[in-house]
């Protein structure tokens, strides 16, 4: 006898809102299956964008640290990019590489996090979880030694980075260079050939290409679904131009697609910061700019490719010490909204999954 | 065949299962601190302080307080400001260290401490006698002449305040200047 049913509404989230990542899903099932699915953000809604417009723009640097928590060397290099573009200021080489190598490390670092999270979600209880965080770990050491803080770095500034590196980062960093390739082999061991894992996410929440792009998706997600947009390619920031890297590519554009081709970012991070440490000089490695930048009037819109996607700042300066308008196109919030998409039609296991997959950060997707 | 993947991942388990272990039990072992790390407890030498305040305009959240007077009576100690109120909201701070960033006389500097944990909110407000009578161990971030000397704030001796500063302020020699001849010497350059 059929079992008479009817969807049922369920809202995933939102926890207390102290935790680190308030998200809320309003999800219609019928049964398992997900029929519905509409995410509500703001919950960590702190005004950045507001905030910004009444802080220098050396200050607001500290703000963009708070953006994407685990990524704040990024965040960092985006909005100086920005600054500079505005005040028309080139930054010497030395700190040029010296962002890069920083950048690439940060890269490294959030993919890590991401894929640990993702096996976290998948029920591969903390395992893998604290193998990312053992590298992640001294990643967040070379970051000790780069700047004195850890996760809110404020390293960069603008025309450069505040100071040089000290002498004991040099060999910490070649030690790391050498010793990464072997963990990253060994998260491929434990985890890209695990008939659980690859059961549970091969094939599953598909997104094609056309769903990506309507949904201006990028970083790992655009790419995942086989389309070549690499932002460090395309479009050449610093000094990207000058080393040689691949962009890795999926096919099917489903949840193991996304979780491998960020095994393989690494290993290209990796080649990345190898030829920068090779051709790196010494110099200065800050532009002379005065403490108070006061940009011209007029607009800039800087972007780069953060770890989760295509980070955009766009300020407008109305020839203040602070900016008039502060801008922020973060990738967290626009990957979110092909979320439904993902979502329809597969159930609430595979929800979190992809949730995870995505590599959302709440602190961006809110401001 | 259905399983190896599996058992592979047991093989790296294993594998780290007998390795040392990469965690610290935190109270009895401590994680190796780098000089450069921004901590709390500021480093504040009043010999180097003129009182411009400086930190407290580059301050993101505006947390640090300065009350000045003038006083003519210690030219020896360097400045025409004496410093009544120098308040640090520790509590607020996020220790970014624009404030030692933006200290001209490097009179300022980051600590080096991390465990500062008090019972009422008020008691993480950095008080000036607290910054005179603390003891002096500068983290040297944004001071370069610090990693030149490879001072460690975990390790040796307490830094003094001529051995802090960039170079020796002439606003610190015992006598300064008057007035009469700083203004021959303008006189004599052309």
């Amino acid at each position: 006898m059929p079992m008479r049913s009817e969807p049922v509404t369920v809202n995933v989230g939102p926890q207390h809102p102290s935790t680190h990542g308030v998200f809320r899903l309003r999800i219609t099932f019928d049964g398992e299956v997900i029929l519905d699915a509409e995410p509500v953000f703001g919950y960590l809604h702190r005004g950045s964008e507001k905030l910004a417009e009444e802080r220098t723009y050396t200050q607001v640097i500290t703000l963009t640290d708070r953006l994407d928590y685990v990524a704040s060397m990024t965040n960092n290099q985006a909005y100086v990019l920005a600054c500079e573009k505005l005040a028309g200021v080139q930054p010497p080489e030395r700190g040029m590489y010296l962002r890069v190598i920083a950048a690439e490390l940060q890269r490294i670092a959030s993919h890590l996090m991401a894929t640990g999270f993702l096996l976290n979600d998948l029920g591969a209880f903390a395992t893998p979880l604290m193998y990312c965080f053992r590298e992640r770990e001294r990643i967040l050491d070379l970051f000790e030694m780069l700047c004195g803080a850890r996760i809110t770095l404020s390293y960069m500034r603008v025309g450069g980075v505040f100071q040089d590196a000290p002498e004991e980062f040099w060999p910490a960093l070649r030690i790391f260079l050498g010793e990464m390739p072997h963990y990253i082999d060994e998260y491929e061991r434990l985890l890209s050939e695990n008939e659980i894992l690859v059961t549970r996410t091969k094939g599953v929440s598909v997104l094609t290409v056309d769903q990506a792009l309507n949904g201006s998706v990028t970083g790992p997600v655009l790419r995942a679904t086989g389309f070549p947009w690499d932002l460090r390619k395309v479009d050449p920031y610093e000094v990207y131009g000058r080393v040689k890297f691949d962009v890795p590519l999926g096919r099917a554009g489903d949840n193991y697609d996304r979780f491998k081709i960020r095994i393989d970012e690494m290993r290209q991070s990796l080649r990345i910061v190898e030829q920068c440490v090779e051709q790196i000089e010494p110099g200065p490695v800050r532009a002379d700019v005065p403490a108070l930048v006061r940009p011209p009037v007029g607009d800039a819109y800087s972007r780069i490719e953060g770890p989760k996607g295509e980070l955009g700042f766009y300020l407008v300066s109305d020839g203040s010490v602070a900016p008039y308008r502060f801008k922020i196109r973060s990738p967290s919030f626009i990957n979110l909204t092909v979320l439904r998409d993902m979502l329809i039609g597969w159930k609430l296991a595979d929800m979190i999954v992809t949730l995870g997959s995505i590599d959302i950060n709440m602190g961006e997707v809110d401001r | 065949m259905y399983g190896l993947g599996i058992l592979n991942g047991f093989m790296v388990t294993l594998k780290n299962f007998i390795r040392r272990p990469f965690t610290i039990s935190y109270p009895e072992q401590r994680a190796p601190q780098h000089p450069r790390f921004r901590g709390e407890e500021f480093t504040w030498y009043e010999e180097r302080c003129t009182g411009c305040a400086s930190c407290a305009k580059f301050c993101p959240l505006g947390i640090i307080r300065i009350v000045t007077h003038p006083s003519q009576e210690t030219p020896a100690e360097g400045d025409s400001y004496a410093i009544d109120v120098f308040d640090i909201d520790i509590g607020r701070c996020m220790f970014c260290g624009l404030c030692v960033e933006a200290c001209p006389y490097d009179a300022l500097f980051m600590g080096s401490g991390f465990e500062e944990a008090k019972y009422r909110r008020q008691d993480l407000v950095i008080s000036v006698e607290r910054l005179r009578t603390a003891e002096k161990r500068p983290s040297t971030w944004y001071r370069p002449q610090l990693e030149a000397q490879n001072y460690d704030p975990r390790r040796g001796e307490p830094m003094t305040w001529q051995g802090a500063g960039r170079e020796p302020w002439p606003y610190h020699l015992p006598l300064r200047p008057t007035t009469e001849e700083m203004t021959t010497d303008r006189e004599a350059k052309p």
